[in-house]
């Protein structure tokens, strides 16, 4: 059976995760490629690192990042934040990550989805949704990390994402985000039933339960992850032992 | 020393780190002589079939790669490394792949489940003299185990007799086969963390 994933986001900015990872016995817990290796040891099944370093020139120190993790931990790496063209996606890959994960460029050139996955296969290029509410049961996609509204519908959005060749969508909830109240399960529930890729479900997550919800009744195929696990409150082997107990498939 | 064939697709990278890391040396290469002279070959890569066949004519490694397969030396296909050997394929039409093993690769069925298939999924030995115990790849890895897997096809050998293990997405598929000197793998060994290591390293000993 495949089993569902549970994917740690850590957010980086300037090669230092932010926003604080709080574990007991990390030597540096600013240090992403530190943070990933212990993820790695306690079951996390892939891992998302959010580059959301504003300056351009700045961005070299995520490749650094991205090659230094790619040599101690073996599972599933995705990048995202920032990602423009083609060329920094064959960047990324060269230095040891698996998939690229984006928003802006995307809406902005869809085509860019098509010549990513023609270039490097569709496993590579993962679509990155952010999605406000704005009446019952319609979402908008936002783009720029959240600041810039766009008329696109963000179920039709994830479709034509399909069409044109992504090979994952990572759904994240603007109105859930930072609040660990639970994923928009109705979201998630709404894109995930209208494609035939899989959908990651993001933002909101606060409790093994909310977890549990979007993997059932929000039909996720993967829940993305972030203070949940860093705050040291939950850890990854006890919760996939909870999701199990609730007869959600994952690895222990 | 293992030789891994580059021909530009996805990450070729993490598979010589998993064998660095192991202690075993690897090279990443795009020379034709280096593959042809190979003590051990490694293709590993995700993506198209036909953009696999296009980047390896792109690069002349087509024939180099058929040249270290008559040696009958140990080689490791990895996902597309593994649908490669086969025939043919119904990926973009139908293209023709190596041919050292005689089957077709098939796309997933459409219905209820998601493809590509993506995530972590367990492989089950199979074969009715177990085939699956003998092989000497999967030595210390436990039934069951889980690997990561990435992919919208899958291989579909006619002789059966070379599948070692299987994996359910639906339906059974071959998730491993062997033959003599072939190994190869549907899943992402230098993807799949503790036993995909021990897979790896049974290689560098095969």
């Amino acid at each position: 059976m495949l089993t569902k994933r549970i994917i740690p986001c850590l957010d980086v900015k300037e090669g230092r995760v932010v926003k604080g990872v709080h574990f007991v016995g990390l030597r540096d817990a600013g240090d992403p490629v530190e943070i990933a290796a212990r993820y790695e040891s306690e079951g996390a099944d892939e891992l998302v690192f959010l580059d959301i370093t504003a300056s351009h020139e700045k961005r070299r120190t995520m490749i650094d990042v991205v090659r230094r993790t790619a040599e101690v931990v073996f599972m599933p790496l995705t990048v995202g934040g920032g990602i423009r063209e083609v060329e920094d996606i064959r960047e990324l890959l060269l230095a040891g990550c698996d998939k690229t994960s984006i928003n802006t460029a995307c809406v902005e050139d869809p085509t860019l989805i098509t010549r990513g996955a023609k270039r490097f296969g569709s496993q590579c290029m993962v679509v990155a949704i952010d999605a406000k509410r704005v009446a019952p049961s319609r979402w908008k996609v936002y783009t720029h990390g959240g600041r810039v509204p766009t008329e696109k519908d963000a179920v039709e959005w994830a479709k034509e994402a399909e069409e044109r060749g992504a090979g994952e969508i990572l759904l994240t909830s603007m109105d859930k985000d930072g609040t660990q109240e639970g994923y928009d399960i109705e979201l998630t529930e709404a894109v995930s039933s209208q494609v035939k890729i899989p959908v990651i479900a993001s933002g909101g997550a606060g409790k093994p339960e909310h977890l549990l919800s979007a993997l059932q009744e929000g039909k996720a195929d993967a829940v993305l992850c972030a203070s949940i696990f860093h705050f040291g409150e939950y850890r990854i082997q006890e919760v996939k032992k909870f999701l199990k107990q609730k007869g959600a498939e994952v690895r222990v | 020393m293992i030789t891994i064939v580059d021909y530009g697709m996805g990450n070729l990278r993490s598979v010589a780190k998993g064998f660095e890391r192991l202690g075993v040396s690897a090279r990443v290469t795009q020379d034709p002589q280096e593959i042809t002279s190979a003590s051990k070959l490694v293709l590993p890569g995700v993506g198209a079939f036909q953009d696999a066949i296009q980047h390896l004519e792109q690069f002349h490694l087509t024939e180099p790669i058929r040249t270290f397969l008559e040696k009958k030396k140990p080689f490791l296909g990895i996902c597309l490394g593994l649908q490669l050997l086969f025939a043919e394929s119904e990926e973009g039409g139908l293209s023709k792949g190596f041919g050292v093993l005689n089957g077709r690769v098939r796309r997933f069925p459409e219905g209820p489940l998601k493809v590509p298939h993506i995530g972590w999924n367990s492989i089950r030995r199979v074969g009715e003299n177990a085939r699956g115990q003998e092989c000497p790849l999967l030595e210390g890895i436990p039934e069951g185990s889980y690997f990561y897997f990435v992919h919208s096809y899958y291989v579909d050998p006619v002789d059966t007799s070379v599948i070692v293990t299987q994996t359910d997405y639906g339906t059974p598929f071959t998730s491993m086969i062997w033959k003599e000197n072939l190994i190869a793998t549907q899943f992402h060994p230098e993807k799949s963390q503790q036993w995909g290591l021990k897979l790896l390293e049974n290689f560098a000993r095969f």
